[in-house]
């Protein structure tokens, strides 16, 4: 058996993406589907001990569900709650589209295209329902 | 990539993923379990008036109990592959990455122990 030892190389580093850059550069619809699942998730992941006293007090007692009631009847709670609602329904549909890239389903940059496309059509309108539901329009 | 700098082990990887493809099938799997979780209580949710009486009776038994809580063990695991890869990507000094995964860790455990309490005060 022979040893064969590499010489370790420093690895190329190409660090040609600097700050003005980003604000310049255009995402492809993939890229803010990409982004926003990574913001959106961290959101969720920062919103968790808010999301869990919520389940708490909802399931405590009939008092304490009705507190909640009355905390997310304000204004601004219901602003928060709506965000996290987006960023959940993004996170949702942008999760089940990577499922799908996982499993080598519409990989090609047109399918591709139009999935990114499909999770803001599907994302969007359901935040909007949820929205219009939490501001008690419908 | 991401080592201590000198002494016993110096060539050994501290943070990363170590094993990419468990995490990356565990974040997956995860993900199937929440989604169909969230449908569940959707689904139960959206037909019909939710009262606290509607609402406590769906995490009444003990089994929507045990699933609740698979459940959210899966989001705690999805959430830990999913911020330590934000901290992979975006925080290089090993101290600062090792300091930041310790404190997800720790902070999603709790949040772990908290969910047992809430699940089984119903």
């Amino acid at each position: 058996m022979t040893t064969f030892t590499a010489t370790k190389r420093p690895r190329p580093q190409f660090r040609n993406l600097n700050f003005p850059l980003l604000l310049t550069y255009r995402l492809p619809l993939a890229g803010w589907v990409s982004i926003m699942h990574r913001i959106s998730g961290a959101m969720l992941f920062l919103a968790l001990p808010l999301l869990l006293w919520m389940l708490d007090l909802s399931l405590i007692s009939e008092l304490s569900f009705e507190r909640l009631r009355g905390i997310a009847s304000g204004f601004l709670v219901k602003l928060v709650l709506l965000f996290l609602i987006w960023g959940f329904f993004h996170h949702l549909i942008a999760g089940v589209r990577y499922l799908l890239l996982d499993l080598h389903i519409g990989i090609d940059l047109k399918s591709s295209r139009a999935s990114a496309m499909a999770v803001y059509a599907v994302s969007l309108p359901l935040t909007l329902i949820a929205a219009l539901r939490l501001f008690g329009a419908i | 990539m991401a080592q201590s700098a000198r002494g016993i082990g110096s060539k050994r990887l501290v943070v990363g993923a170590h094993y990419g493809l468990t995490g990356f099938l565990g974040q997956r799997i995860t993900s199937v379990v929440l989604t169909l979780w969230v449908l569940l209580l959707g689904s139960s949710v959206f037909f019909g008036p939710l009262t606290y009486e509607t609402w406590a009776a769906l995490f009444a038994p003990l089994w929507m109990k045990v699933l609740s809580l698979v459940a959210l063990f899966s989001l705690l695991y999805h959430a830990w592959i999913g911020v330590r890869n934000i901290w992979m990507d975006y925080v290089t000094p090993v101290w600062a990455r090792l300091s930041l995964q310790t404190i997800t860790v720790l902070w999603l455990i709790a949040c772990g122990v908290w969910s047992v309490q809430i699940l089984w005060r119903v």
